[in-house]
């Protein structure tokens, strides 16, 4: 592989430059890099560095989420390419995202996004108003091991029941793991529909899916 | 004697601040997702989107709006006195609202409030004689979710005859709140006449008016209630990460919710406040007892006065768990600043964890800093020329002033007399009374002041009224009967007694 281009896409994305991660992640290509090697090698590793980073106080929260911007930009790149390739990401799982239906709210969601991707996982960011059956239709498409459902307000966070229910319908609910969040959820309220777990936060979430897909 | 004021804002400043956020009500315009709303808006020459539920509104739209805003309006006491002034500099405080958690008493652990707390706030926020204002501050668990907002305005109706700080969490239960209102004041003409309440409306960031805060707004318009516009850009996540990027972003949405207001009725009062907050860049939160969030406030009240507008601030609250030093001294400076600010309403006493945890013993103690803050903006006064040049040549160098009149006739007016919250006695007298630090003696205060409550006087058929509007409420939630209040043994003592000395003693004691 092309050191010379591979080194500096990774400094792209600890860096947080998602334009130069987009450029880089093209000239890799066009350069006769292999994508899954570049994503394998390349961007996890970076956003390992980041979350390390995080995790010792040097970044914090805006350094994030630049890495996963930058992060995506290169994919938006490279994903393509995988799939004409079939090629298919090794990861510690496949996490569905979203904000639950009637509920805008997105920085919490969008930060428990960042830190699994951080973490190693494919992740899926369906944003907010996310009606249950979108939830349940890309679970499919994708093979998720686990959806995560956002809410922050008391009014819209029965609407997590409702995902869960329709995961059930689907003949799902046997093979994806369910994890709530937000503020007004909480363990009893996880327990009370049946999710298979609660985060109070970005950081805990990623410990949380990590027991539930068996590695953490 | 000048008032001590405290200005973050150049005149040009403000003025940008305003100017830019015409800009933004024009491009990218504010969504509103409220039909009646956009065809009101549109009606006046919005360019309105009925499909994405975007209204771009014409900077004359804003000017016009501004003219017709009331500059000051005052709430009433439910004896029909005015308590609290919107206008000027008047300083007012309320306690902060609405907590979904309690803190107990030497908890660490908070936990879910039920409605015998929420009485014994009411009690406490009543008595406290710092507090302008009773705000509905603690969410109800054993109600249902549905009546939740109206019911903490019928037991505080029972319970206080102080103005009300309150907000609905829905568009139906806002009309049962205004009948429960009405039927205190008699008449929805009376109640216009003589608003005893304000509803706190809040757009969502950035500039978005969701279906149920821009109807409660066109409600309170209508009805004359007054409506206080809360925006609360987040700085850095909701909101841009310079302080006065999100002041701007502030001025937008409270501007638009300005033009939905005056547009419905053109007059009604209404308040420019918020709920403003930095934002932890670590933890991902957003602290209410951060510096940065206390500048914002004070940015903001600064273009609202210059807009001829009321203020409000959420201020003097604190992020802490517990009643601790963090506590103390975030609520203190926040309700200094926000004092110094000049803001009407300060709400806030009482709040820990971000705007989501009561604690009486902090109520308690907050209102000793609304105290001192109330006395710190009064001023250093001139109370006679010359200032003192006579008086000390007449004590001369023996030196003792407390035995001059002079003392006695002024020291009442020149200190704030704080409670015994405050210790200030020598130390082996505070030994002596048990070395108790400032929670414990918060929470013996806060229990003797909930002790000593006297019941106000409520016609009995206003009492019926009020129970069976909000009876018929909780049954449509599904509610057969309403909790109960307190232990029946507590109820029995109360009801044969007369509201004659809690006002003795608000009269016997003004801290303003």
């Amino acid at each position: 592989m092309n050191d010379e281009l591979l080194q500096p896409l990774s400094q792209a994305v600890i860096d947080g430059d998602p334009d130069r991660a987009r450029e880089l992640a093209a000239r890799a290509l066009s350069a006769g890099a292999d994508p899954l090697g570049a994503v394998e090698q390349v961007l996890s590793p970076a956003m390992e560095e980041v979350g390390r980073l995080y995790e010792e106080g040097e970044y914090f929260i805006p350094e994030l989420v630049m890495a996963g911007e930058a992060m995506k930009a290169a994919m938006s790149v490279l994903g393509p390419e995988m799939v004409a390739r079939e090629q298919v990401r090794s990861a510690p799982g496949v996490v569905v995202i979203g904000t639950v239906e009637g509920d805008i709210h997105e920085i919490g969601k969008s930060l428990v996004a960042t830190m699994l991707e951080a973490a190693g996982f494919v992740v899926h960011d369906l944003g907010v108003d996310v009606p249950a059956a979108a939830f349940v239709s890309r679970a499919r498409e994708v093979d998720a091991d686990v959806v995560g459902l956002s809410a922050l307000l008391t009014t819209t966070m029965r609407n997590q029941q409702a995902v869960i229910e329709a995961l059930e319908e689907a003949g799902m609910r046997g093979r994806v793991r369910v994890v709530i969040g937000g503020a007004p959820a909480s363990p009893e309220w996880a327990e009370r529909i049946g999710a298979d777990g609660y985060a109070e936060n970005a950081r805990e979430a990623v410990t949380v899916v990590r027991r539930l897909v068996g590695v953490g | 004697m000048i008032r001590p004021t405290l200005q973050f804002l150049s005149p040009e400043t403000v003025s940008r601040v305003v100017e830019e956020a015409i800009e933004l009500l024009q491009d990218p315009g504010v969504r509103v997702h409220s039909q009646r709303a956009l065809r009101l808006l549109g009606d006046h020459g919005a360019q309105v989107d009925l499909e994405a539920k975007v209204a771009r509104i014409p900077a004359d739209l804003v000017h016009r709006a501004l003219e017709t805003a009331p500059k000051s309006f005052y709430l009433y006491d439910f004896e029909g006195r005015p308590a609290v002034h919107y206008g000027g500099d008047n300083v007012h405080f309320d306690p902060g609202s609405a907590a979904i958690e309690i803190l107990d008493h030497g908890a660490v652990t908070s936990r879910t409030p039920v409605t015998a707390d929420f009485v014994r706030y009411i009690k406490l926020a009543d008595s406290l004689l710092p507090m302008d204002g009773v705000s509905t501050a603690l969410v109800c668990a054993d109600v249902p979710e549905e009546i939740a907002d109206l019911y903490r305005l019928y037991l505080v109706l029972l319970y206080t005859g102080k103005p009300v700080i309150t907000g609905a969490f829905g568009v139906e239960t806002w009309h049962v709140m205004k009948d429960l209102l009405v039927a205190v004041a008699g008449s929805e003409e009376a109640l216009a006449e003589k608003p005893t309440a304000v509803f706190d409306v809040c757009p969502s960031p950035p500039l978005l008016w969701s279906e149920i805060t821009c109807e409660n707004l066109m409600d309170c318009a209508r009805y004359r209630i007054p409506a206080e516009l809360v925006s609360m850009p987040l700085a850095g996540a909701t909101g841009p990460a310079t302080l006065l990027g999100s002041v701007v972003q502030h001025a937008a949405e409270n501007l638009s919710g300005v033009v939905i207001h005056q547009f419905t009725n053109p007059g009604a009062p209404i308040v420019w406040g918020g709920s403003p907050a930095a934002f932890d860049m670590r933890t991902g939160t957003t602290p209410m007892g951060a510096v940065e969030t206390m500048m914002i406030d004070c940015a903001y009240a600064q273009v609202g006065k210059h807009l001829g507008l009321p203020t409000h601030a959420y201020l003097g609250m604190s992020d802490a768990k517990i009643v601790d030093a963090q506590c103390g001294f975030e609520s203190g400076i926040g309700a200094v600043l926000g004092a110094l600010a000049g803001i009407n309403m300060i709400s806030g006493p009482g709040m820990l964890d971000f705007e989501s945890c009561f604690s009486l013993e902090k109520l308690v103690i907050d209102a000793e800093i609304v105290g001192m803050a109330k006395r710190l903006v009064a001023g250093v006064a001139e109370r006679g020329i010359p200032l003192a040049v006579d008086l000390i040549r007449q004590v001369g160098h023996a030196g003792n002033f407390l035995a001059n009149p002079h003392t006695r006739r002024w020291y009442r007016e020149e200190l704030f007399i704080p409670s015994e919250v405050m210790d200030r006695d020598f130390r082996r007298n505070w030994e002596a009374k048990g070395s108790k630090d400032v929670v414990r003696r918060a929470h013996e205060r806060a229990e003797a002041l909930i002790a000593a409550y006297e019941p106000r006087e409520l016609p009995p058929e206003v009492v019926s009224e009020l129970a069976a509007i909000t009876l018929r409420a909780a049954q449509a939630a599904g509610m057969d009967r309403l909790p109960q209040r307190a232990t029946s043994s507590e109820q029995r003592a109360t009801s044969n007694q007369q509201p004659a000395t809690s006002n003795q003693q608000r009269g016997a004691r003004d801290e303003r």
